[in-house]
């Protein structure tokens, strides 16, 4: 299959650079990525099988390296009873919770972004600022004081507690003020002119045009949202609100009782395929995301 | 760089800019100023009143060995998981970027792991290492090797970084990739014709030429690496044993939450805070650099 792959890419390559590896480089090359995609994918393949053989199997090492017959009980088992509360229901949490957080800061964050880079305003520059400053601050640097606003509001085991403390920062603002200003200005020019308002033209002009901006965000804030741990494990006493995230651990067993390997296994699965369709399905808006918010 | 066409009016976007302030002042601004308040004072072991101490919380902390501890551990972590998830990231890049055909498929599957969380990422590195059960850790055991991470320090700490870099190589490679496509052919094919072999090549012409994205990389790296592992921790290791994968985060968590000591846990979220910053600024500094190569 390689050598064929390597005809045709001779074939179909106009005019091959002399750099280009040949033969039997470009054969090892493939080997040697194939070894590399092979050991970053091992952990997920064991986890995999894992999740389709019985306890006994994984408790007598070494546990087999191909999957089993089990997989439809213990995915059963884990989503519709799991260890402390039904993995459906954590799974139900973080999809709540990676969505809140995700639609939530882009909401707000393209409100603001729309009002300092197309108004003029008493205190425009200070709120700017103010805004700017919260990039520098992840929630790990504020649990202690974050958290007793958070239980003084009553929003301890609430989405909204899960949600808000985490949308508190200003990378998606950044973004959306730096694509506005790439806007040409004869289009706020022309709406003008047509007498139309500053929220027509947002509606009509800038919400259309950031489409691209706006998904690929969502792409990046949601796996953020999704993969989330220490807030989740710090706000959800409750189990039936635990995320699967961090509701993962809280399936171990304490003190010396062996795990229930399988159905952990299944939960850790089942935790990675959200994100991971997230990622592989929008991998080139994924790509555009975590370029532009690093930028 | 400012618009020349704005709107009238101060009321509209003041309402428009209300809900972003309003929450960080909440969950943003509030809370870290209780935290530096909080850093200035010393509650009595019932919590009932606290004395002002100004900077005796930081004094104290600065001359705890358990603190000094944690500093080392957390310098010796991030750079190991900077150095262990970009260098097999830049190995796998040059292979892909050398091939003309296939390289898609290769990135596809190796963008998975990115999307892993670090504290499922945990789980699975647990799961392959568990002294009792663990697949790599029982091969381990056949070959003569003893692995046990719950008592060996050092055996700990190699999990937790390994385990955190994981991911993270999908990440530094997307950047690496992407970098690399960007090199000029031209330049490479001169110095071809020059003569210069590959690994020549590559160490003078695009190893600098990806200075950039390096920098940028092993920047956005360590701020992971400080900031973003606290999940892999806490699944492995939970700061053991002995403290021997304390990093400064999990300290932070485990004397405010565990331990119940504001005044010290306030404290150290200052300090932290003071590193996020200088980490920040160098961080704009390095993307300037980058935006004007």
């Amino acid at each position: 299959m390689t050598a064929r792959a390597e005809t045709s890419a001779r074939r179909s390559d106009p005019a091959p650079g002399m750099v280009e590896k040949r033969g039997s480089a470009l054969w090892l090359t493939h080997v040697a990525m194939i070894l590399g995609v092979l050991v970053v994918f091992f952990p997920i393949w064991l986890a995999f099988v894992a999740s389709t053989v019985s306890q006994p199997e994984i408790a007598r090492p070494p546990m087999p390296l191909l999957p089993g017959d089990r997989f439809l009980e213990n995915y059963q088992k884990a989503l519709f009873s799991g260890v402390n509360v039904p993995v459906a229901v954590m799974l139900f949490n973080s999809l709540v919770m990676a969505t809140g957080i995700a639609v939530g800061k882009i909401v707000i964050s393209i409100l603001s972004a729309f009002a300092i880079v197309y108004f003029r305003f008493p205190a425009r520059s200070l709120f700017f600022w103010l805004i700017f400053l919260t990039l520098m601050l992840p929630v790990e640097v504020r649990i202690v004081p974050t958290y007793e606003v958070v239980a003084r509001f009553g929003m301890l085991n609430t989405y909204g507690g899960l949600i808000f403390p985490l949308i508190a920062s200003a990378t998606a603002t950044f973004l959306f003020r730096q694509f506005f200003l790439t806007i040409p200005d004869e289009l706020a020019e022309a709406a003008r002119v047509d007498g139309a308002g500053p929220m027509r033209f947002f509606w009509d002009i800038v919400l259309p045009m950031s489409r691209t901006n706006i998904a690929a965000l969502f792409v990046i804030l949601f796996i953020y949202g999704w993969n989330q741990y220490l807030w989740p494990l710090l706000v959800t006493t409750d189990p039936a609100m635990n995320t699967i995230v961090m509701g993962l651990k809280q399936m171990f067993p304490s003190g010396d009782d062996i795990a229930d390997w399988p159905v952990i296994m299944a939960t850790s699965i089942l935790a990675m395929i959200p994100p991971v369709i997230v990622v592989i399905s929008m991998q080139k808006l994924f790509i555009r995301g975590l370029v532009d918010s690093e930028k | 760089m400012e618009k020349r066409v704005t709107f009238q009016g101060w009321l509209l976007p003041l309402c428009l800019i209300t809900p972003q302030v309003v929450i960080s002042a909440v969950f943003f601004f509030y809370p870290a100023a209780q935290a530096v308040w909080q850093s200035l004072y010393l509650p009595d072991p019932f919590g009932l009143s606290s004395r002002f101490v100004g900077m005796g919380n930081f004094e104290y902390l600065l001359s705890d060995p358990y603190y000094r501890t944690a500093i080392g551990t957390t310098a010796v972590f991030s750079g190991l998981v900077t150095l262990v998830s970009m260098v097999p990231a830049l190995f796998l890049a040059v292979l892909a970027d050398r091939l003309i055909k296939g390289a898609g498929t290769y990135r596809t599957l190796l963008i998975w792991p990115y999307a892993v969380a670090p504290a499922v990422a945990g789980v699975l590195w647990l799961f392959m290492f568990n002294t009792r059960i663990g697949v790599v850790a029982w091969y381990l055991g056949q070959l003569g090797y003893d692995w046990n991470h719950v008592l060996n320090g050092a055996e700990a700490m190699g999990l937790v970084v390994v385990a955190s870099s994981w991911g993270r190589i999908s990440y530094n490679f997307l950047f690496f990739f992407a970098a690399l496509q960007a090199v000029p052919r031209s330049v490479i094919e001169a110095a071809a014709i020059d003569g210069a072999r590959f690994w020549r090549r590559f160490f003078t012409i695009v190893l600098p030429l990806l200075s950039p994205t390096t920098f940028f990389l092993l920047v956005v790296n360590v701020v992971y690496a400080f900031f973003e592992t606290f999940g892999v921790i806490h699944t492995i290791t939970s700061g053991g044993p002995q403290q021997a994968t304390t990093i400064l985060v999990y300290k932070v968590y485990a004397d405010g939450f565990v331990g119940q000591d504001l005044g010290s846990s306030s404290a150290q979220s200052v300090i932290l805070l003071i590193i996020v910053g200088l980490l920040t600024v160098l961080q704009f500094k390095v993307i300037e650099k980058r935006v004007h190569y």
